[in-house]
Protein backbone atom coordinates (compact mmCIF):
# COMPACT_ATOMS: atom_id res chain seq x y z
CA UNK A 1 0.00 0.00 0.00
CA UNK A 2 1.39 3.37 -0.99
CA UNK A 3 1.34 6.39 1.26
CA UNK A 4 0.01 8.56 -1.52
CA UNK A 5 -1.61 7.29 -4.68
CA UNK A 6 -2.88 9.87 -7.13
CA UNK A 7 -4.55 8.67 -10.27
CA UNK A 8 -5.53 10.82 -13.25
CA UNK A 9 -5.91 14.01 -11.25
CA UNK A 10 -7.30 17.03 -13.07
CA UNK A 11 -7.66 20.45 -11.49
CA UNK A 12 -9.32 23.55 -12.85
CA UNK A 13 -9.43 27.15 -11.76
CA UNK A 14 -11.96 29.76 -12.78
CA UNK A 15 -15.26 29.63 -14.59
CA UNK A 16 -16.45 29.83 -18.18
CA UNK A 17 -13.95 31.32 -20.61
CA UNK A 18 -11.39 31.86 -17.88
CA UNK A 19 -11.44 28.22 -16.90
CA UNK A 20 -7.87 27.16 -16.63
CA UNK A 21 -6.86 23.53 -16.70
CA UNK A 22 -4.08 23.76 -14.12
CA UNK A 23 -3.30 20.10 -13.57
CA UNK A 24 -3.77 17.58 -16.35
CA UNK A 25 -4.04 13.88 -15.81
CA UNK A 26 -1.40 13.63 -13.10
CA UNK A 27 -0.69 10.24 -11.55
CA UNK A 28 1.74 9.64 -8.72
CA UNK A 29 2.55 6.75 -6.42
CA UNK A 30 4.61 7.41 -3.35
CA UNK A 31 5.63 4.54 -1.13
CA UNK A 32 5.67 4.73 2.66
CA UNK A 33 8.80 6.34 3.99
CA UNK A 34 9.80 7.61 0.61
CA UNK A 35 10.81 11.15 -0.16
CA UNK A 36 9.41 12.27 -3.46
CA UNK A 37 10.16 15.51 -5.25
CA UNK A 38 7.99 17.46 -7.61
CA UNK A 39 9.85 19.98 -9.75
CA UNK A 40 8.86 22.44 -12.40
CA UNK A 41 8.60 26.11 -13.13
CA UNK A 42 6.16 28.45 -11.46
CA UNK A 43 2.76 27.88 -12.96
CA UNK A 44 3.47 24.25 -13.82
CA UNK A 45 0.90 23.07 -11.27
CA UNK A 46 3.25 21.45 -8.76
CA UNK A 47 1.95 23.36 -5.76
CA UNK A 48 -1.61 22.86 -6.96
CA UNK A 49 -1.18 19.10 -6.70
CA UNK A 50 -0.25 19.51 -3.04
CA UNK A 51 -3.01 21.98 -2.34
CA UNK A 52 -5.58 19.72 -3.93
CA UNK A 53 -4.35 16.79 -1.91
CA UNK A 54 -4.89 18.63 1.39
CA UNK A 55 -8.29 19.91 0.31
CA UNK A 56 -7.52 23.55 -0.41
CA UNK A 57 -8.84 23.27 -3.98
CA UNK A 58 -12.41 22.23 -4.80
CA UNK A 59 -12.58 21.89 -8.55
CA UNK A 60 -10.90 18.59 -9.28
CA UNK A 61 -11.59 15.10 -10.50
CA UNK A 62 -9.63 11.89 -10.46
CA UNK A 63 -8.80 9.53 -7.68
CA UNK A 64 -6.62 10.28 -4.69
CA UNK A 65 -5.74 7.79 -1.99
CA UNK A 66 -3.83 8.40 1.20
CA UNK A 67 -2.84 5.34 3.20
CA UNK A 68 -5.28 3.30 1.16
CA UNK A 69 -8.23 5.56 1.93
CA UNK A 70 -9.96 7.23 -0.99
CA UNK A 71 -10.33 10.96 -0.54
CA UNK A 72 -13.70 12.56 -1.07
CA UNK A 73 -14.68 16.18 -1.38
CA UNK A 74 -14.23 16.90 2.32
CA UNK A 75 -11.29 15.92 4.49
CA UNK A 76 -11.94 14.73 8.03
CA UNK A 77 -9.89 15.15 11.16
CA UNK A 78 -8.27 11.76 10.68
CA UNK A 79 -6.88 12.92 7.35
CA UNK A 80 -5.15 15.88 8.93
CA UNK A 81 -3.72 13.61 11.58
CA UNK A 82 -2.02 11.71 8.78
CA UNK A 83 -1.13 14.51 6.37
CA UNK A 84 0.23 17.95 7.14
CA UNK A 85 1.65 20.67 4.97
CA UNK A 86 4.50 23.17 5.35
CA UNK A 87 4.11 26.27 3.25
CA UNK A 88 6.63 28.25 1.31
CA UNK A 89 6.65 31.59 3.01
CA UNK A 90 7.23 31.53 6.76
CA UNK A 91 6.51 35.26 6.79
CA UNK A 92 2.97 34.74 5.56
CA UNK A 93 2.00 31.39 7.02
CA UNK A 94 2.12 32.31 10.72
CA UNK A 95 -0.57 34.48 12.29
CA UNK A 96 1.11 37.79 13.17
CA UNK A 97 -0.90 38.25 16.36
CA UNK A 98 -0.46 34.78 17.78
CA UNK A 99 2.52 33.71 19.81
CA UNK A 100 4.34 30.51 18.98
CA UNK A 101 2.62 29.00 22.01
CA UNK A 102 -0.84 29.95 20.73
CA UNK A 103 -0.08 28.70 17.21
CA UNK A 104 1.00 25.29 18.47
CA UNK A 105 -1.58 24.96 21.27
CA UNK A 106 -4.44 25.71 18.89
CA UNK A 107 -3.40 22.92 16.56
CA UNK A 108 -2.88 20.49 19.44
CA UNK A 109 -6.32 21.26 20.88
CA UNK A 110 -7.95 20.85 17.48
CA UNK A 111 -6.43 17.40 17.28
CA UNK A 112 -7.78 16.56 20.71
CA UNK A 113 -4.54 16.22 22.62
CA UNK A 114 -4.82 16.64 26.37
CA UNK A 115 -1.20 17.22 27.39
CA UNK A 116 -0.86 20.42 25.36
CA UNK A 117 1.72 22.04 27.61
CA UNK A 118 4.22 19.16 27.44
CA UNK A 119 3.66 18.71 23.76
CA UNK A 120 4.38 22.35 22.92
CA UNK A 121 7.70 22.05 24.73
CA UNK A 122 8.50 18.77 23.03
CA UNK A 123 7.64 20.13 19.58
CA UNK A 124 9.88 23.13 20.07
CA UNK A 125 12.67 20.80 21.18
CA UNK A 126 12.17 18.62 18.12
CA UNK A 127 12.60 21.49 15.69
CA UNK A 128 15.64 22.82 17.52
CA UNK A 129 14.03 25.81 19.18
CA UNK A 130 14.29 26.00 22.93
CA UNK A 131 11.51 26.89 25.33
CA UNK A 132 12.70 30.50 25.15
CA UNK A 133 10.90 30.87 21.87
CA UNK A 134 7.57 29.76 23.20
CA UNK A 135 6.04 33.13 23.95
CA UNK A 136 7.40 35.07 21.02
CA UNK A 137 5.44 36.57 18.18
CA UNK A 138 6.41 35.81 14.58
CA UNK A 139 7.95 39.26 14.07
CA UNK A 140 10.39 38.46 16.86
CA UNK A 141 11.71 35.47 14.93
CA UNK A 142 14.05 35.21 11.96
CA UNK A 143 12.95 33.53 8.75
CA UNK A 144 14.61 30.26 9.66
CA UNK A 145 13.08 30.25 13.14
CA UNK A 146 9.65 30.93 11.67
CA UNK A 147 10.01 28.02 9.30
CA UNK A 148 10.94 25.85 12.27
CA UNK A 149 7.73 26.93 13.98
CA UNK A 150 5.79 26.11 10.82
CA UNK A 151 7.40 22.67 10.80
CA UNK A 152 6.58 22.22 14.49
CA UNK A 153 2.97 23.11 13.75
CA UNK A 154 2.88 20.53 10.96
CA UNK A 155 4.37 17.91 13.29
CA UNK A 156 1.88 18.66 16.07
CA UNK A 157 -0.70 16.12 14.94
CA UNK A 158 1.99 13.44 14.61
CA UNK A 159 1.43 13.02 10.88
CA UNK A 160 3.05 10.30 8.81
CA UNK A 161 3.07 12.31 5.62
CA UNK A 162 4.44 15.81 5.21
CA UNK A 163 3.75 17.90 2.15
CA UNK A 164 6.52 20.45 1.76
CA UNK A 165 5.81 23.34 -0.56
CA UNK A 166 9.15 25.06 -1.26
CA UNK A 167 10.02 24.95 2.44
CA UNK A 168 13.37 26.72 2.07
CA UNK A 169 13.07 29.00 -0.92
CA UNK A 170 12.54 32.08 1.25
CA UNK A 171 15.63 31.38 3.34
CA UNK A 172 19.36 32.04 3.17
CA UNK A 173 21.56 29.15 2.02
CA UNK A 174 23.10 28.83 5.45
CA UNK A 175 19.65 28.67 7.07
CA UNK A 176 18.39 26.45 4.28
CA UNK A 177 21.11 23.97 5.19
CA UNK A 178 19.87 23.93 8.80
CA UNK A 179 16.24 23.41 7.80
CA UNK A 180 17.09 20.67 5.29
CA UNK A 181 19.17 18.90 7.93
CA UNK A 182 16.26 19.21 10.34
CA UNK A 183 13.87 17.70 7.80
CA UNK A 184 16.31 14.87 7.14
CA UNK A 185 16.57 14.14 10.88
CA UNK A 186 12.82 14.28 11.44
CA UNK A 187 12.22 11.90 8.60
CA UNK A 188 14.70 9.41 10.02
CA UNK A 189 13.28 9.78 13.53
CA UNK A 190 9.58 9.46 12.74
CA UNK A 191 9.72 7.51 9.48
CA UNK A 192 7.91 10.26 7.64
CA UNK A 193 6.94 10.27 4.00
CA UNK A 194 7.76 13.48 2.18
CA UNK A 195 6.20 14.94 -0.90
CA UNK A 196 8.30 17.97 -1.62
CA UNK A 197 7.81 20.69 -4.17
CA UNK A 198 10.73 22.83 -5.20
CA UNK A 199 12.16 24.58 -8.19
CA UNK A 200 15.67 24.09 -6.82
CA UNK A 201 17.03 20.85 -8.20
CA UNK A 202 19.95 20.96 -5.81
CA UNK A 203 17.57 20.86 -2.86
CA UNK A 204 15.41 18.17 -4.44
CA UNK A 205 18.45 16.10 -5.31
CA UNK A 206 19.63 16.35 -1.71
CA UNK A 207 16.29 15.44 -0.15
CA UNK A 208 14.50 13.06 -2.50
CA UNK A 209 14.95 9.61 -3.95
CA UNK A 210 12.60 10.04 -6.85
CA UNK A 211 11.35 13.06 -8.71
CA UNK A 212 8.63 13.93 -11.18
CA UNK A 213 9.03 16.86 -13.54
CA UNK A 214 5.99 18.95 -14.32
CA UNK A 215 5.41 21.31 -17.19
CA UNK A 216 2.18 23.06 -18.17
CA UNK A 217 0.22 21.00 -15.65
CA UNK A 218 1.44 17.62 -16.82
CA UNK A 219 4.06 15.25 -15.54
CA UNK A 220 6.53 14.98 -18.36
CA UNK A 221 8.92 12.59 -16.71
CA UNK A 222 9.58 10.58 -13.59
CA UNK A 223 13.13 9.65 -12.75
CA UNK A 224 15.25 8.60 -9.82
CA UNK A 225 17.92 10.70 -8.29
CA UNK A 226 20.73 8.57 -9.70
CA UNK A 227 19.71 9.38 -13.24
CA UNK A 228 19.24 12.96 -12.25
CA UNK A 229 22.82 13.12 -11.04
CA UNK A 230 24.07 11.52 -14.21
CA UNK A 231 22.07 14.14 -16.09
CA UNK A 232 20.47 11.39 -18.12
CA UNK A 233 16.95 12.61 -18.44
CA UNK A 234 14.71 11.18 -21.11
CA UNK A 235 12.69 14.31 -21.74
CA UNK A 236 14.16 17.41 -23.36
CA UNK A 237 12.55 19.72 -20.82
CA UNK A 238 14.02 17.82 -17.87
CA UNK A 239 17.42 17.96 -19.50
CA UNK A 240 17.01 21.70 -19.95
CA UNK A 241 16.05 22.10 -16.29
CA UNK A 242 19.01 20.05 -15.13
CA UNK A 243 21.43 21.94 -17.31
CA UNK A 244 20.17 25.34 -16.29
CA UNK A 245 20.31 24.44 -12.64
CA UNK A 246 23.88 23.26 -13.05
CA UNK A 247 24.65 26.39 -15.02
CA UNK A 248 23.47 28.53 -12.18
CA UNK A 249 25.32 26.63 -9.50
CA UNK A 250 28.64 26.37 -11.24
CA UNK B 1 39.48 58.92 -11.10
CA UNK B 2 37.37 57.36 -13.77
CA UNK B 3 35.57 54.83 -11.63
CA UNK B 4 31.83 54.81 -12.02
CA UNK B 5 31.42 54.76 -8.30
CA UNK B 6 33.70 55.35 -5.35
CA UNK B 7 32.55 54.81 -1.82
CA UNK B 8 34.79 55.27 1.20
CA UNK B 9 33.98 54.44 4.78
CA UNK B 10 30.25 54.07 4.35
CA UNK B 11 28.08 53.72 7.44
CA UNK B 12 24.35 53.20 7.61
CA UNK B 13 22.97 53.90 11.07
CA UNK B 14 19.56 53.45 12.56
CA UNK B 15 18.84 55.00 15.93
CA UNK B 16 16.77 52.66 18.09
CA UNK B 17 15.58 52.70 21.67
CA UNK B 18 18.62 50.67 22.65
CA UNK B 19 21.17 52.88 20.98
CA UNK B 20 22.32 53.22 17.40
CA UNK B 21 22.20 50.12 15.23
CA UNK B 22 24.84 50.05 12.52
CA UNK B 23 23.57 48.15 9.50
CA UNK B 24 26.67 48.94 7.46
CA UNK B 25 29.89 49.57 9.32
CA UNK B 26 32.50 51.50 7.41
CA UNK B 27 32.89 49.74 4.09
CA UNK B 28 34.83 51.03 1.11
CA UNK B 29 34.45 49.90 -2.47
CA UNK B 30 34.60 51.18 -5.98
CA UNK B 31 32.90 50.10 -9.15
CA UNK B 32 34.56 50.28 -12.54
CA UNK B 33 33.00 49.13 -15.77
CA UNK B 34 32.65 45.72 -14.26
CA UNK B 35 30.24 43.45 -12.54
CA UNK B 36 30.67 43.62 -8.80
CA UNK B 37 28.93 41.05 -6.68
CA UNK B 38 27.96 41.70 -3.08
CA UNK B 39 27.13 38.52 -1.20
CA UNK B 40 26.04 37.80 2.32
CA UNK B 41 23.15 36.50 4.35
CA UNK B 42 20.06 38.48 5.12
CA UNK B 43 20.96 41.14 7.64
CA UNK B 44 24.55 41.45 6.47
CA UNK B 45 23.95 44.92 5.12
CA UNK B 46 24.23 44.17 1.43
CA UNK B 47 20.86 45.62 0.47
CA UNK B 48 21.45 48.62 2.71
CA UNK B 49 24.68 49.29 0.83
CA UNK B 50 22.79 49.37 -2.46
CA UNK B 51 20.13 51.64 -1.04
CA UNK B 52 22.63 53.97 0.58
CA UNK B 53 24.26 54.66 -2.79
CA UNK B 54 20.91 55.87 -4.10
CA UNK B 55 20.14 57.75 -0.88
CA UNK B 56 17.12 55.55 -0.37
CA UNK B 57 17.62 55.03 3.35
CA UNK B 58 14.52 56.28 5.05
CA UNK B 59 14.61 58.51 8.11
CA UNK B 60 15.48 58.07 10.91
CA UNK B 61 18.20 56.03 9.21
CA UNK B 62 21.39 57.93 8.41
CA UNK B 63 24.04 57.46 5.76
CA UNK B 64 27.55 58.61 6.58
CA UNK B 65 30.67 58.30 4.46
CA UNK B 66 33.98 60.00 3.89
CA UNK B 67 33.39 60.01 0.16
CA UNK B 68 30.67 58.81 -2.18
CA UNK B 69 31.06 59.83 -5.79
CA UNK B 70 29.58 58.78 -9.08
CA UNK B 71 31.88 59.58 -11.98
CA UNK B 72 33.35 62.32 -9.84
CA UNK B 73 29.93 63.76 -8.90
CA UNK B 74 29.35 63.91 -5.18
CA UNK B 75 26.34 61.89 -4.07
CA UNK B 76 26.56 62.60 -0.37
CA UNK B 77 25.74 66.29 -0.52
CA UNK B 78 23.32 65.98 -3.45
CA UNK B 79 19.93 67.59 -2.89
CA UNK B 80 16.74 65.59 -3.16
CA UNK B 81 16.11 67.25 -6.50
CA UNK B 82 19.54 66.34 -7.82
CA UNK B 83 19.12 62.77 -6.58
CA UNK B 84 15.86 62.42 -8.48
CA UNK B 85 17.75 63.24 -11.67
CA UNK B 86 20.40 60.67 -10.83
CA UNK B 87 18.05 57.86 -9.89
CA UNK B 88 16.88 56.01 -12.93
CA UNK B 89 18.88 58.09 -15.38
CA UNK B 90 22.37 57.36 -14.06
CA UNK B 91 21.92 54.75 -11.37
CA UNK B 92 19.03 52.34 -11.47
CA UNK B 93 18.03 49.70 -9.01
CA UNK B 94 16.19 46.45 -9.45
CA UNK B 95 14.49 45.69 -6.18
CA UNK B 96 14.11 42.40 -4.44
CA UNK B 97 10.39 41.83 -4.72
CA UNK B 98 8.47 42.87 -7.82
CA UNK B 99 5.21 42.38 -5.94
CA UNK B 100 5.94 45.37 -3.73
CA UNK B 101 7.95 47.43 -6.17
CA UNK B 102 5.52 47.74 -9.06
CA UNK B 103 2.65 50.18 -8.86
CA UNK B 104 -0.47 48.07 -8.40
CA UNK B 105 -2.85 50.58 -9.97
CA UNK B 106 -0.96 51.24 -13.20
CA UNK B 107 -0.66 48.88 -16.11
CA UNK B 108 2.75 47.45 -16.86
CA UNK B 109 2.93 49.44 -20.09
CA UNK B 110 2.13 52.75 -18.43
CA UNK B 111 4.82 52.17 -15.81
CA UNK B 112 7.53 51.36 -18.31
CA UNK B 113 6.58 54.31 -20.50
CA UNK B 114 6.57 56.57 -17.46
CA UNK B 115 10.06 55.40 -16.54
CA UNK B 116 11.31 56.28 -20.01
CA UNK B 117 9.51 59.60 -20.41
CA UNK B 118 10.61 60.87 -17.02
CA UNK B 119 14.16 60.89 -18.24
CA UNK B 120 13.94 61.29 -21.99
CA UNK B 121 11.88 63.51 -24.26
CA UNK B 122 10.17 61.02 -26.54
CA UNK B 123 6.71 60.87 -28.01
CA UNK B 124 4.11 58.52 -26.55
CA UNK B 125 4.19 56.40 -29.70
CA UNK B 126 7.98 56.15 -29.67
CA UNK B 127 7.97 55.35 -25.95
CA UNK B 128 5.43 52.63 -26.52
CA UNK B 129 7.51 51.12 -29.28
CA UNK B 130 10.60 51.10 -27.11
CA UNK B 131 8.71 49.65 -24.18
CA UNK B 132 7.57 46.81 -26.41
CA UNK B 133 11.12 46.19 -27.58
CA UNK B 134 12.36 46.23 -24.02
CA UNK B 135 9.74 43.70 -22.91
CA UNK B 136 10.75 41.57 -25.83
CA UNK B 137 14.40 41.88 -24.78
CA UNK B 138 13.59 40.48 -21.35
CA UNK B 139 12.00 37.43 -22.98
CA UNK B 140 8.37 38.23 -22.42
CA UNK B 141 6.30 36.44 -25.00
CA UNK B 142 3.40 38.47 -26.35
CA UNK B 143 4.53 41.92 -25.07
CA UNK B 144 1.44 43.61 -26.57
CA UNK B 145 -0.80 41.73 -24.17
CA UNK B 146 1.49 42.18 -21.16
CA UNK B 147 1.59 45.96 -21.67
CA UNK B 148 -2.09 46.11 -20.80
CA UNK B 149 -1.89 43.92 -17.69
CA UNK B 150 -1.80 45.07 -14.09
CA UNK B 151 0.98 43.80 -11.81
CA UNK B 152 -1.34 41.42 -9.95
CA UNK B 153 -2.11 39.71 -13.23
CA UNK B 154 1.47 38.67 -13.91
CA UNK B 155 3.51 35.97 -12.20
CA UNK B 156 6.38 36.83 -9.86
CA UNK B 157 8.92 35.83 -12.45
CA UNK B 158 7.30 37.93 -15.11
CA UNK B 159 7.02 40.84 -12.68
CA UNK B 160 10.75 40.76 -12.14
CA UNK B 161 11.44 40.78 -15.85
CA UNK B 162 9.15 43.78 -16.16
CA UNK B 163 11.14 45.49 -13.42
CA UNK B 164 14.36 44.81 -15.31
CA UNK B 165 12.83 46.23 -18.47
CA UNK B 166 11.66 49.31 -16.62
CA UNK B 167 15.02 49.93 -14.99
CA UNK B 168 17.06 49.47 -18.13
CA UNK B 169 14.93 51.51 -20.48
CA UNK B 170 16.39 54.94 -19.52
CA UNK B 171 19.87 53.55 -20.21
CA UNK B 172 21.54 54.09 -16.82
CA UNK B 173 25.30 53.85 -16.35
CA UNK B 174 25.10 51.89 -13.15
CA UNK B 175 22.64 49.15 -12.38
CA UNK B 176 22.17 47.93 -8.85
CA UNK B 177 20.41 44.60 -8.90
CA UNK B 178 19.21 43.52 -5.48
CA UNK B 179 18.46 39.80 -5.62
CA UNK B 180 17.06 40.20 -9.11
CA UNK B 181 16.46 36.54 -9.77
CA UNK B 182 15.67 35.06 -6.38
CA UNK B 183 12.00 34.98 -7.31
CA UNK B 184 12.57 33.32 -10.66
CA UNK B 185 12.62 29.69 -11.75
CA UNK B 186 16.03 28.20 -12.45
CA UNK B 187 15.23 27.78 -16.10
CA UNK B 188 14.41 31.48 -16.52
CA UNK B 189 16.97 32.64 -13.99
CA UNK B 190 19.85 31.97 -16.32
CA UNK B 191 18.04 33.48 -19.23
CA UNK B 192 17.24 36.68 -17.33
CA UNK B 193 20.78 36.93 -16.03
CA UNK B 194 22.13 36.46 -19.52
CA UNK B 195 19.85 39.23 -20.78
CA UNK B 196 20.98 41.48 -17.96
CA UNK B 197 24.57 40.53 -18.54
CA UNK B 198 24.35 41.26 -22.24
CA UNK B 199 22.65 44.62 -21.73
CA UNK B 200 25.21 45.59 -19.13
CA UNK B 201 28.07 44.61 -21.44
CA UNK B 202 26.64 46.19 -24.58
CA UNK B 203 25.99 49.50 -22.88
CA UNK B 204 29.23 49.54 -20.95
CA UNK B 205 27.33 49.72 -17.69
CA UNK B 206 28.61 48.96 -14.25
CA UNK B 207 26.65 46.35 -12.36
CA UNK B 208 26.35 45.84 -8.63
CA UNK B 209 24.82 42.44 -8.17
CA UNK B 210 23.51 41.85 -4.68
CA UNK B 211 22.70 38.24 -3.92
CA UNK B 212 22.82 35.56 -1.29
CA UNK B 213 23.70 32.99 -3.93
CA UNK B 214 27.48 32.70 -4.00
CA UNK B 215 27.61 30.37 -6.94
CA UNK B 216 25.39 32.52 -9.06
CA UNK B 217 27.47 35.57 -8.25
CA UNK B 218 30.70 33.79 -9.04
CA UNK B 219 29.35 33.01 -12.46
CA UNK B 220 27.98 36.43 -13.34
CA UNK B 221 30.44 38.81 -11.74
CA UNK B 222 34.05 39.84 -12.13
CA UNK B 223 34.71 40.68 -8.51
CA UNK B 224 32.94 39.50 -5.40
CA UNK B 225 32.65 41.27 -2.07
CA UNK B 226 31.54 39.09 0.84
CA UNK B 227 29.76 40.90 3.63
CA UNK B 228 29.12 39.81 7.16
CA UNK B 229 27.46 41.88 9.89
CA UNK B 230 27.83 45.16 8.00
CA UNK B 231 31.47 44.70 7.08
CA UNK B 232 33.37 43.29 4.16
CA UNK B 233 35.14 40.12 5.25
CA UNK B 234 36.68 39.20 1.94
CA UNK B 235 37.14 40.48 -1.61
CA UNK B 236 38.12 38.15 -4.39
CA UNK B 237 38.08 37.51 -8.09
CA UNK B 238 34.84 35.76 -8.95
CA UNK B 239 36.66 33.02 -10.79
CA UNK B 240 38.73 32.30 -7.69
CA UNK B 241 35.81 32.26 -5.28
CA UNK B 242 36.29 28.57 -4.60
CA UNK B 243 39.75 29.33 -3.28
CA UNK B 244 38.27 31.78 -0.79
CA UNK B 245 40.10 31.83 2.51
CA UNK B 246 37.66 33.28 4.99
CA UNK B 247 35.82 30.57 6.96
CA UNK B 248 32.55 32.45 6.49
CA UNK B 249 32.85 32.34 2.71
CA UNK B 250 33.83 28.68 2.83
CA UNK B 251 30.91 27.94 5.14
CA UNK B 252 28.48 29.60 2.78
CA UNK B 253 29.89 27.69 -0.17
CA UNK B 254 29.60 24.39 1.66
CA UNK B 255 26.03 24.87 2.81
CA UNK B 256 24.66 24.75 -0.73
CA UNK B 257 23.19 21.38 -1.65
CA UNK B 258 24.93 20.02 -4.68
CA UNK B 259 23.15 17.92 -7.24
CA UNK B 260 26.19 16.10 -8.57
CA UNK B 261 28.13 15.59 -5.35
CA UNK B 262 25.58 14.52 -2.77
CA UNK B 263 26.35 14.56 0.93
CA UNK B 264 24.26 12.95 3.63
CA UNK B 265 24.26 16.15 5.67
CA UNK B 266 24.77 19.74 4.76
CA UNK B 267 27.40 21.72 6.54
CA UNK B 268 26.03 24.25 8.95
CA UNK B 269 27.83 27.52 9.58
CA UNK B 270 29.33 27.99 12.99
CA UNK B 271 29.77 31.67 13.51
CA UNK B 272 32.84 33.07 15.10
CA UNK B 273 32.22 36.31 17.05
CA UNK B 274 35.64 37.50 15.88
CA UNK B 275 34.32 37.85 12.29
CA UNK B 276 32.05 40.62 13.46
CA UNK B 277 34.90 42.57 15.02
CA UNK B 278 37.51 42.14 12.31
CA UNK B 279 38.14 45.35 10.36
CA UNK B 280 36.39 45.76 7.05
CA UNK B 281 38.42 44.76 3.98
CA UNK B 282 38.70 47.48 1.37
CA UNK B 283 37.25 46.78 -2.06
CA UNK B 284 38.57 49.96 -3.65
CA UNK B 285 40.12 49.65 -7.06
Amino acid sequence: MSAIDINALNVWFGEGDDRNHAVKNVSLKIAKGESFGLVGESGSGKSTVLRTLVGLVDDWDGRMEVDGKVLGRKRDGAFYKTVQMVFQDPYASLHPRMTVDQVLSEVLKLHGFKDVNDRVNRLLEQVGLGGGFRFRYPHQLSGGQRQRVAIARALASEPRILLLDEPTSALDVSVQAEILNLLTDLRAEFGLTYLMVSHDLGVIGHMCERIAVMQFGEIVEELDVENMRKLSAGHAYTQHLLESSLGSVR
Amino acid sequence: MSHLLDVENLWVKFPTRNGVFDAVRGISFSLGRERLGIVGESGSGKSMTGRAVLQLIRKPGRVEADRMEMNGTDLLGASDKAMRKIRGRHISMIMQDPKYSLNPVMTVGQQIIEALRTHEKVSQAEARKRALEMLDAVAIRDPERVMGLYPHEVSGGMGQRIMIAMMLIPNPEILIADEPTSALDVSVQLQVLEIMDKLVKDRGMGLIFISHDLNLVSKFCDRVVIMYAGRIVEVCEASKLHEAKHPYTQGLLNSVPDLVHPRPRLEVLTRDPAWREAPSVSALL
